[in-house]
């Protein structure tokens, strides 16, 4: 007993396998899901709006001199000069402390250290550190670096710039270990294999081969990361970031590192922002925008490197 | 005439003595820097205990059950900061929890290449801004335009709009590892679904988020331990610098675990030395440094039987 079959049959089991209706509820759920993507883009929008609206007649007006005045009580007169210098230093602390320590870490984890239980111990131990909130690091940065400096170099109860930097170092360095170990991992193991077989030892493969396979993504990694220290607020409260009006005198460089209040640029925001006075509002965000330019101009090289020298194996 | 085949044993292949000191040496250099993420942990934990337990030494244990928040008048009511904490929190995952997990659905589910390629940046633009921005945002427009519009009886400082601003930090860690997770599911998955005839949905709903649940919750419990630590929005917009009374109220003014431990430490030159106020500092700290570590913990947990049975 066969089925005859005819053009009518054929159309029938066309019709079903394409769905006679449009899917009505998918193509909603589809844009459903698209616009929670589209809201946080006009989250985003209102939120430059927002700071652009009170910042821009701030940057406008003043200009340059915005950016080189110190603090002051009086709002005209009130600049980031001193913040951003603070700022700058503290990132360059992070830089020599956090990238040389991460980098080696990642290294030894990655091409020396052999799957032990103490080297899970310690991949562990740096994911758990990646998820601490920073305010927490400010603790650690209050107990060993203002205390102990103190002690080492005597002097008055109080943070400084080389203590705000060593905390914000110790905040990073987990996360440059672990997008340094992404990036090692992504280097094939034919290549060190084929170092190895012509008598290349570690470290001459490492450096030689690993390193500059992987040099793209490290250096991603580690712009991002300091992209993040740039931006953190909380732990620097606790190393004794002043939030008000101070004075580093004519005090030497060595003593400004490491005696001398300090601000840095997120801290001074916070400052004008809790200030009730909306002349001061305007100041917090004009130092915003200063802050998201700084950090665009840092994420547009990490992302142009990114792209320039990506290799995909 | 023939000489015999030198016979080569390792030692001759390992090179000079010189070489291998060098190979020692560096390796024990990389060593150390690994350390060093120990040597933090340890130094973090030491200082929080030693210190915390200070600070309850100092205090009679029902300064910790008090009324309310307020460190100069001896009363750390530490269900006052974690129900605080809870209420922010509770309210950022409301919208990072959605958002975040609608965003990675869609990246991984439906966008094609060059849609992702357009897309993704958002999500990487808001992971990129600093919580003091945000905080500056929650202060400016989400208490006065959002909150207070919604719900007249809010008052400006807020936990509401603190938490809405936390939300929106929170939104890219849960969009980012949700998609890691989303799209770690194998294809072959997907394509049987679409041979039996499922639809797009169908499939993203029954076959790709079921067999990523391990991961879609890791991305949650992290997204929730962002949002327990996070501090400068909760400082500028919760209302709670100066103490709190215990509230469950969200649109009054209220006080975190963080927010309390910023608030000392701007305040820290007025009560030093006033007793147990600042180092009461250090007690919040172990707690919310607990806290936090258990929900790593757990999502780690989490991201590992994922990877088990993907």
């Amino acid at each position: 007993m066969g089925i005859a079959v005819t053009d009518a049959t054929t159309n029938v089991v066309t019709a079903q396998l394409r769905g006679r209706r449009r899917d009505v509820t998918g193509s909603l759920f589809a844009a459903g899901l698209l616009s929670a993507l589209l809201l946080s883009l006009l989250i985003l929008l209102l939120l430059l709006w927002d700071v652009v609206r009170t910042g821009w007649p701030v940057l406008s007006s003043r200009g340059i001199g915005f950016l080189t005045a110190g603090p002051s009580s009086f709002p005209a007169e009130a600049g980031i000069g001193a913040a951003l210098v603070g700022s700058f230093v503290m990132m360059l602390i992070v830089a020599l402390v956090a990238f040389p320590l991460g980098i080696g870490a990642a290294v030894y984890l990655e091409e020396y250290a052999r799957d032990t239980r103490l080297t899970r111990f310690i991949t562990t131990n740096v994911r758990n550190l990646a998820g601490v909130p920073s305010i927490v690091y400010g603790i650690l940065g209050l107990v060993l670096f203002v205390e102990v400096l103190n002690r080492m170099v005597d002097i008055r109860d109080q943070g400084s710039l080389l203590s705000g930097g060593l905390t914000l170092a110790a905040l990073v360095l987990p996360i440059v270990i672990i997008t340094t170990s992404e990036a090692l991992r992504a280097v094939p193991r034919s290549l060190r294999e084929a170092a190895f077989g012509v008598g290349a030892t570690r470290w001459e493969v490492i450096r030689h081969h690993v390193l500059p396979a992987a040099a793209p993504g490290i250096l991603t990694g580690t712009v991002l990361s300091l992209a993040r220290a740039f931006g953190e607020t909380a732990p620097l409260l606790l190393v004794g970031a002043v939030t008000g009006f101070f004075s580093t005198g004519d005090a030497g460089f060595l003593e400004r590192l490491t005696r001398s209040p300090f601000s840095a640029l997120p801290v001074q925001i916070l400052a004008w922002t809790t200030l009730p006075n909306e002349a001061f509002k305007a100041l917090a965000a004009a130092a915003i925008l200063v802050m998201m330019a700084i950090l665009l101009v840092v994420n547009g090289i990490a992302i142009w490197l990114r792209n320039r020298y990506e290799k995909t194996w | 005439m023939a000489s015999p085949a030198p016979t080569l044993t390792a030692a001759d292949l390992r090179g000079g003595s010189a070489r291998r000191r060098r190979e020692a040496a560096i390796r024990r250099l990389f060593g150390f820097a690994a350390g060093i993420s120990i040597l933090i942990s340890a130094v973090i934990v030491i200082a929080l205990l030693g210190r915390a337990i200070d600070f309850l030494r100092q205090i009679d244990p029902s300064w910790l059950v008090a009324d309310g928040w307020f460190p100069r008048r001896n009363q750390f009511s530490i269900p006052t900061l974690a129900v605080g904490s809870l209420i922010v929190a509770g309210i950022a995952m409301l919208i990072a929890a959605p958002l975040g997990l609608a965003s990675a659905l869609y990246l991984s589910e439906y966008a094609r290449p060059r849609a992702r390629r357009a897309l993704k940046p958002i999500v990487e633009l808001l992971a990129g801004l600093p919580s003091i921005v945000v905080a500056f945002f929650a202060l400016t427009v989400i208490s006065p335009d959002v909150v207070q519009r919604l719900f007249t009886q809010a008052t400006f400082f807020n936990l509401m709009a603190a938490g809405i601003g936390v939300g929106i930090l929170s939104v890219p860690l849960v969009a980012t590892v949700a998609e890691d997770a989303l799209r770690a599911v194998p294809r072959a998955l997907r394509e049987g679904a679409y041979g039996l005839g499922a639809r797009r949905r169908t499939t993203s709903m029954r076959v790709v988020v079921p067999a990523a649940t391990s991961g879609i919750m890791a991305a949650l419990i992290l997204g929730l331990s962002r949002a327990i630590g996070e501090t400068m929005v909760v400082l500028i917009v919760a209302g709670g610098t100066g103490g709190s009374p215990f509230t469950t109220n969200p649109l009054g003014p209220g006080q975190t675990a963080t927010g309390a431990m910023a608030a000392l430490a701007i305040g820290s030159d007025q009560v030093k030395g006033a007793g147990a106020a600042f180092p009461s500092l250090f007690f919040v700290g172990l707690l919310l440094f607990v806290v936090t570590f258990i929900l790593n913990l757990t999502s780690e947990r989490f991201v590992r039987r994922a990877r088990r049975h993907g």
